[in-house]
């Protein structure tokens, strides 16, 4: 369908036991889509967490998406990045390299291209840490494959929005 | 030890009290021991021992609607509380506040695969409006407080309260409601946005052929609420039609009243509900019984909702006006608002519109014909209608034929009176439901209107009944098939009728009498009415086995997959309206 959106939906709960099997449970119950879905304590005080979610459908999907969300009791806010303006949206990702010769030198010098950091280095293997869009690091990964990729380990997607304006 | 100091069991009990509860609904067993042994050293509330733990929550259920207070049931861990899901998942579609209070074992076993250990918080997030398992004895009464609310706050439904044995048996420090603060994640919205009162309003004073579609939102938020709808229906003038849960927010018996909507809706509520072209939607959520096929689904209308859940909005229908607020609130700002612009209905549209209302009334598509020696299940449910409308009567139904054809025949005239399981279908929520409804309201007639293949799914309860001299009456439309998979196979499947006739039934008679109840039995139409009569006659619990005509079909009927505008009316009426599409033959 032409009308499929990407959303980025940034929800606050009460930390507590259950709340994650609750936000995916009703996904995967109403069979809503989940792309990525990063989810971490952010104001130990208050005991809130913070969960970012990334999900696709149609206007009237994003929108039982969010009421569905704020329904759930331990929810406070719910907020749709991509509806409310300009957001930044990062990702972490781990690479790990195996091999040895002029592979490891095109890596590492592809590394420095996409501002990737070495965070572990043996003879005859590398790991990077890359930050940046979910694009730029598939860009990334994809440049890695034919160099000795091994093993890929994603964050998923955090974001925030831009400006002064806070959740 | 201060008088706030107290094991967990004890302040079970204390809550509960503070609650305002004073029956519970349950079935002991090891893990909630302790509870039974408070409840056993005070008398203030009453315990309902049921049979099985499902018809604990059907039990709770039946009160909870009756009464608008929240229902209570406790039940014990692993097989007791799974024994409850079916009854949680019922009160979650329907929107029944229950708090219901399952055992768990120890903390210290939990996970392990302990004796009788379920998941029960796992099993139940997804049918329940919310769920909590206890591991300190200080958080118990704030969470026993905040699930009382929860529970009936918003819109309503059921909520979990998981407590492990060595909870119950610790000591800890008792909360009373008032010193419980809310939670900031919780605070259901429930005063209207002036700016959608104003839209809406615009839209009604504007309307050529407005109507009012009511559901259970205007039963749930109260008698008053019922009041201020019935108000607007009458400064209005609209047509109104109600929902299978709306049933008796506005009288049967006023003019306005279009009678049920949906699939075993009325000609006249169907063919409003497609022909209007301002529907002004209070409480009810455009479920797919109501609708029809979404795409055909009043195509010319602007569309008010006004619901407590802002997730009902948009959910299958395109709403032009979303009102969000509680139901009672909102009908009063509307009031207001109309009285303030001293509105006065369009009178030349209005007529133009009751004279096709009228002509579409014309068609009496309830219509039945009882001819011949046998009895006609819609006879014995208008019968049961005349002989009971002038007493005190709260009706419950079990699920099938039985159940539409009480919803269309049976007139109700006050809110709360009418207890069906509408939007999961459970099949044996009639008799425990029942028993809630006349624990709640011990010198009412209370009648469920069964079927004799759903009966048998709780039947059960016919002991609880006993044991506590509950003068339900049970009214069996006996046909020996279950009669709505038997119509559906007629209709959809040429007539094979697999699995759905019933072998082997049991002899009612004898088995109310085996329960010790009394029971009767009507096979001719002559019998109906005396029969019915003794039943009233007979102080305790009864159940009449009136055996129907086994080949009659509930109709009006829109077929899975049609709009409104393509409903069969009758047997003979198959090829005029909706033969069932391709579509239409994998929905439900």
């Amino acid at each position: 369908m032409s009308d499929i959106e990407r959303h980025t939906i940034a929800v606050l709960v009460d930390n507590e036991p259950g709340i994650l099997a609750r936000v995916v449970g009703l996904f995967s119950g109403r069979g809503y889509n989940i792309a990525s879905l990063t989810v971490a304590e952010v104001d130990s005080a208050n005991s809130l967490s913070r969960i970012t979610i990334v999900t696709e459908g149609t206007p009237m999907i994003i929108e039982q998406i969010k009421a569905q969300l704020s329904r759930l009791v331990p929810v406070r806010v719910v907020h749709d990045l991509t509806e409310e303006g300009s957001t930044v949206e990062r990702e972490l990702v781990l690479l790990k390299m195996a091999g040895t010769g002029e592979k490891r030198i095109e890596s590492l010098r592809l590394a420095d291209i996409f501002r990737a950091r070495v965070v572990d280095s043996t003879i005859e293997s590398f790991v990077f840490e890359v930050t940046g869009s979910a694009e730029k690091l598939d860009a990334f990964i994809n440049l890695m494959k034919p160099l000795g990729l091994v093993e890929v380990s994603r964050t998923g997607v955090v974001a925030i929005s831009r400006g002064a304006a806070a959740i | 030890m201060t008088a706030n100091q107290m094991n967990g069991a004890e302040m079970v009990i204390k809550a509960l009290g503070d609650q305002g509860v004073d029956v519970v609904f349950g079935y002991p067993g090891g893990a909630v021991l302790p509870i039974y042994d408070a409840l056993f050293m005070q008398n203030r509330l009453r315990h309902i021992l049921v049979r099985q733990e499902g018809g604990a929550v059907h039990a709770a259920e039946g009160y909870a609607r009756s009464t608008g207070k929240v229902g209570v049931v406790l039940v014990t861990s692993g097989p007791g509380a799974t024994n409850a899901v079916t009854g949680l998942t019922d009160a979650l579609m329907d929107s029944i506040p229950l708090v219901c209070l399952t055992g768990q074992v120890p903390t210290h076993l939990i996970g392990n695969d302990a004796f009788q250990e379920a998941d029960t918080t796992g099993i139940t997030r997804p049918c329940t409006k919310h769920n909590y398992l206890v591991k300190d004895v200080n958080d118990l009464a704030r969470v026993l407080h905040e699930a009382f609310y929860v529970a009936r706050s918003g819109r309503p439904g059921p909520v979990v309260v998981d407590l492990p044995k060595d909870v119950l048996f610790a000591i800890g420090t008792y909360l009373a409601p008032e010193q419980v603060e809310p939670r900031k994640s919780y605070r259901p919205k429930t005063d209207p946005d002036p700016a959608r009162i104003a839209e809406a309003v615009d839209l009604i004073i504007n309307a050529k052929r407005p109507l009012f579609y009511g559901g259970g939102g205007i039963i749930n938020s109260g008698p008053d609420a019922c009041k201020l709808f019935g108000e607007l229906v009458e400064m209005t003038n609209y047509p109104c039609t109600l929902t299978l849960m709306g049933l008796g927010a506005l009288p049967a018996s006023d003019k306005r009243y279009l009678g049920l909507v949906g699939m075993h809706g009325t000609y006249e509520s169907n063919m409003a509900m497609h022909g209007c072209d301002v529907m002004i939607n209070v409480g009810a959520r455009f479920d797919d019984r109501v609708t029809g096929r979404v795409s055909a689904f009043s195509p010319n209308s602007k569309k008010i909702h006004i619901d407590i859940d802002s997730s009902s909005i948009n959910k299958n229908v395109r709403i032009d006006v979303p009102v969000i607020g509680d139901a009672g609130k909102v009908l009063e700002a509307l009031i207001s608002a109309l009285k303030a612009k001293r509105f006065s209905p369009d009178k030349t549209a209005l007529s133009k519109w009751w004279k096709q209302l009228d002509e579409w009334r014309k068609r009496d598509s309830l219509h039945f014909d009882q001819a011949g020696p046998i009895i006609k299940p819609q006879y014995a449910i208008e019968r049961l209608y005349q002989l009971t409308k002038d007493r005190e009567t709260y009706i419950t139904t079990e699920v099938g034929q039985h159940q539409m054809w009480a919803a269309q025949l049976y007139k109700f005239e006050k809110p709360n009176r009418w207890m069906t399981s509408g939007g999961l279908g459970t099949m044996g929520y009639g008799l425990p439901a029942a028993m809630g409804v006349q624990i709640a309201h011990p010198d009412a007639l209370v009648v469920d209107i069964a079927g004799e293949a759903s009966i048998l799914m709780n039947i059960q309860e016919m002991s609880t009944i006993c044991q506590y001299r509950l003068p339900v009456k049970i009214f069996i439309v006996n046909n020996q098939y279950m009669g709505m998979v038997r119509q559906w196979q007629e209709l959809l499947h040429g007539g094979r009728y697999s699995e759905s006739y019933s072998e082997s039934l049991p002899d009612f008679v004898k088995l109310a009498e085996a329960f010790g109840a009394s029971g009767l039995r009507a096979s001719k139409p002559e019998e109906l009415d005396d029969v019915i009569k003794q039943m009233l006659a007979i102080p305790g619990p009864v159940i009449v086995d009136v055996a129907v005509d086994q080949k009659e079909n509930c109709f009006p009927m829109i077929p899975s997959g049609a709009a409104h505008n393509e409903m069969i009316l009758g047997p003979s009426d198959k090829q005029s309206g909706g033969s069932v599409s391709e579509e239409g033959m994998v929905l439900v």
